[in-house]
């Protein structure tokens, strides 16, 4: 339950180990616990002892597998131990490699689970825990690769384009619950994911989207909802992203994106 | 979801689904509200509740998120309001649902006054036993737990108990915010009065160590003590303060207008609040000039004013919905109590909110005299000091965890019916009998049924 100042006390991450997800995390400092839900049970253990070093309290993990619902809400209802839960941060997904899946369909099957059947259930999961609560918030991480397609990411543009509609709906079914929803729409991020490809202009580090995240869902926190369901990291994008979607085909297809 | 919220709020259940606030408008979550009309309501809502539980709201004035149940039912008592007087006049029975200045509009005429009265009458008297309210008095007379007789609960089984001060449950209902069950009906020890109107002094002082001392002497001799401060002034943090006393008059101290009709009601009406103001409108400098001019008026010193007892306990309805100027963000109020030897406390606490820049609309400060049995009820001998402080626009953020340590190592603790910022370790260290309230409440619910937002927040009943 979040305090009258909107101090976070219990957070979970689903995607445990996404850079952005984990920066996101230490910006809100949740004050009582953070679980941290994830593929990679080792990877999921390194992440929470980082989060344990910079000062968070009772990080815990649980298992988190794209394509198994079932199995995932157990884990999630079963790791929270009756305790509410303030956010839900849906950070699920890889950027995978655009051309080894042109020439392999089975590459973006994977793709395709991991970041939109991954996103979609936790962010059904997610929003069913928080409206049964009556209160709480749901932050899913979409991209600006979802508003439209590229040559060089489309397959993972089009998993995100899905989690960011799906995002969007939610949003509305949400009305009347206490469920607040913000769709963060990132460009290019200094993280693990995009390592070794060369930076886009406006490129930003994951402790820069945390700290913006933070900002929003603190301003977010009383009363009416103030503009910022939709947010863009770093927000010079939406303007940028206004002008690339209107461009016509012939000259978006020019430019070096 | 079993029991919980439909989503969009369809009326699967009896009442409706809302968002709900405490009075602080700082905390929120959604939930059913139910009317009950009877005990047996109160019975079968119990028994019927959902994983997400169940408490009573009172009149909502609690200033956090104690009457809040997200995702789970609040029941509305207002329709339990009846209220009885023995033959002999020595016990009032009242449904826990009755508001207290509609019961002071019935008593007064009779000759009695409710025994402790909170800064507003627009409170239940089932939330006056849940927050085990204090007054101007209680360094005489307690708070109101020490004058109730006995008290009907429903339990976590549906079944209606009888409670006395001979029981321990008794002791874990009065402070323990609703969540031992439902009260639905008080018996209480009234005050016999003369008239309806208290005989008031006021004295001015510029520095806080000599209203304290002054305090410390006028609780010897009088019924009625209650300091307001100036935290915003420009006679430094901890400059000015009033010290307003009294004592309940008699017909001889009345002027001979108001002798025929002693016991006449109050004939003040209520302003309003208007409904939107922007959040950090309540700046500074407008609390500053708020109190600078509360002061010249309210702080003028004088000696044996008469005046109503409405307008004594409960100055603060004297503006419908005050609650609403402090913008969509809200307010903290922020009381603590700590022990007589750490008095300075109150002064470090005004000078870091001072520095931090986080002005205080009003600032009151009384001394409590020795608590009660009741293991949660806020009240022990020393100091407690009770700020409005609005969340938007300040540097309250990074001051408060500062504030809450202050607060803990002196040995003080914090108030439930107002609290919305402790966290659930800054509380339990200002409660030692917190364990024992917690084993006395599984008795009276063992499958913990009775939640609240601020039960789940502070885990005073421990999660799963």
């Amino acid at each position: 339950m979040r305090d009258g100042m909107g101090r976070i006390q219990h957070v979970l991450l689903i995607g445990g180990t996404s850079d952005i997800g984990r920066a996101i995390v230490a910006s809100l400092r949740p004050s009582e616990g953070t679980v941290l839900a994830g593929r990679d049970p080792d990877a999921l253990r390194t992440a929470a002892s980082g989060l344990a070093s910079a000062g968070l309290p009772n990080v815990t993990t649980c298992p988190f597998v794209a394509g198994d619902g079932r199995a995932n809400e157990e884990s999630l209802t079963q790791a929270l131990q009756g305790r509410d839960v303030d956010v839900v941060i849906v950070a699920v997904g890889e950027l995978g490699d655009q051309r080894l899946i042109e020439a392999e369909p089975s590459e973006g099957s994977r793709l395709a689970t991991s970041t939109y059947v991954g996103g979609l259930e936790g962010s059904l999961i997610g929003s069913r825990l928080l409206a049964s609560q009556g209160h709480g918030t749901l932050v899913v991480l979409s991209s600006v690769a979802a508003l439209r397609p590229r040559r060089s990411n489309f397959v993972y543009g089009s998993a995100k384009a899905g989690l960011d509609f799906l995002a969007r709906g939610l949003r509305d079914a949400l009305r009347g619950t206490g469920v607040d929803v913000v769709l963060v729409r990132p460009g290019f991020v200094h993280s693990r994911m995009t390592e070794g490809l060369p930076a886009a202009p406006l490129a930003i580090t994951p402790s820069a989207v945390g700290a913006q995240v933070a900002r929003i869902l603190a301003r977010r926190a009383g009363g009416r909802r103030a503009a910022g369901s939709v947010v863009y990291a770093p927000p010079a994008l939406r303007y940028v992203m206004a002008v690339l979607r209107a461009l016509p085909g012939p000259v978006f297809r020019r430019l070096p994106l | 979801m079993t029991g919980s919220a439909p989503a969009g709020g369809s009326a699967t259940h009896a009442g409706d689904t809302r968002m709900v606030t405490g009075w602080g408008r700082c905390t929120r979550s959604v939930a059913h509200m139910v009317q009950v009309t009877s005990v047996e309501d109160v019975s079968h809502a119990v028994t019927n509740a959902g994983v997400r539980g169940v408490v009573a709201r009172g009149a909502g004035r609690s200033y956090g998120d104690a009457s809040q149940n997200g995702g789970g039912s609040l029941l509305d008592l207002s329709a339990l309001n009846q209220a009885r007087l023995s033959s002999d006049g020595a016990l009032v029975t009242v449904g826990a649902g009755l508001r207290l200045d509609d019961l002071m509009r019935w008593l007064l005429p009779q000759g009695l006054m409710v025994p402790v009265s909170p800064g507003t009458g627009r409170v239940t008297i089932g939330g006056m036993i849940a927050a085990d309210v204090h007054g101007k008095n209680h360094h005489v007379d307690g708070s109101f737990g020490s004058h109730v007789a006995s008290l009907d609960l429903i339990d976590g089984r549906g079944e209606q108990r009888r409670l006395n001060p001979e029981q321990p449950e008794f002791w874990a209902t009065v402070g323990g915010m609703g969540l031992t069950g439902v009260i639905t009906s008080v018996a209480f020890r009234p005050l016999r009065v003369e008239t309806a109107y208290a005989v008031v002094n006021v004295e001015r002082f510029a520095r806080l160590q000599a209203l304290m001392d002054a305090m410390r002497e006028q609780d010897r001799r009088r019924r009625y003590t209650v300091a307001w401060l100036d935290n915003v002034g420009t006679g430094g943090p901890v400059g000015r303060g009033i010290l307003a006393t009294g004592d309940n008059a008699a017909i001889g101290d009345l002027d001979p207008s108001r002798m025929g009709d002693p016991l006449r009601l109050s004939q003040d009406r209520a302003l309003t609040a208007p409904r939107t103001v922007p959040s950090g409108l309540l700046n500074r400098a407008s609390v500053g000039t708020f109190n600078a001019a509360w002061f010249a008026w309210e702080g003028r010193p004088r000696t044996g004013e008469i005046q109503h007892l409405t307008r004594f306990f409960h100055p603060l309805d004297r503006v419908e919905r005050w609650n609403h100027i402090y913008g969509r963000k809200g307010f903290i109020q922020y009381q603590f109590v700590v022990p007589d030897n750490a008095g300075s406390v109150v002064e470090e606490v005004l000078a870091a909110l001072h520095r931090a820049g986080a002005p205080s609309f009003l600032t009151v400060l009384k001394r409590f005299g020795e608590g009660n049995p009741g293991p949660l009820s806020f009240p022990m001998p020393g100091w407690t000091l009770a700020l409005d402080l609005p969340v938007a626009g300040s540097g309250l953020k990074d001051v408060l965890p500062a504030l809450d340590r202050m607060v803990v190592e002196a040995g003080g603790r914090f108030y439930l019916a107002k609290d919305a910022h402790a966290s659930p370790s800054s509380f339990a260290k200002g409660y030692p009998r917190l364990d024992e309230w917690r084993r006395c409440r599984d008795t009276l619910d063992p499958e913990r049924r009775f939640v609240s937002d601020l039960a789940r927040r502070l885990e005073l009943v421990p999660p799963g």
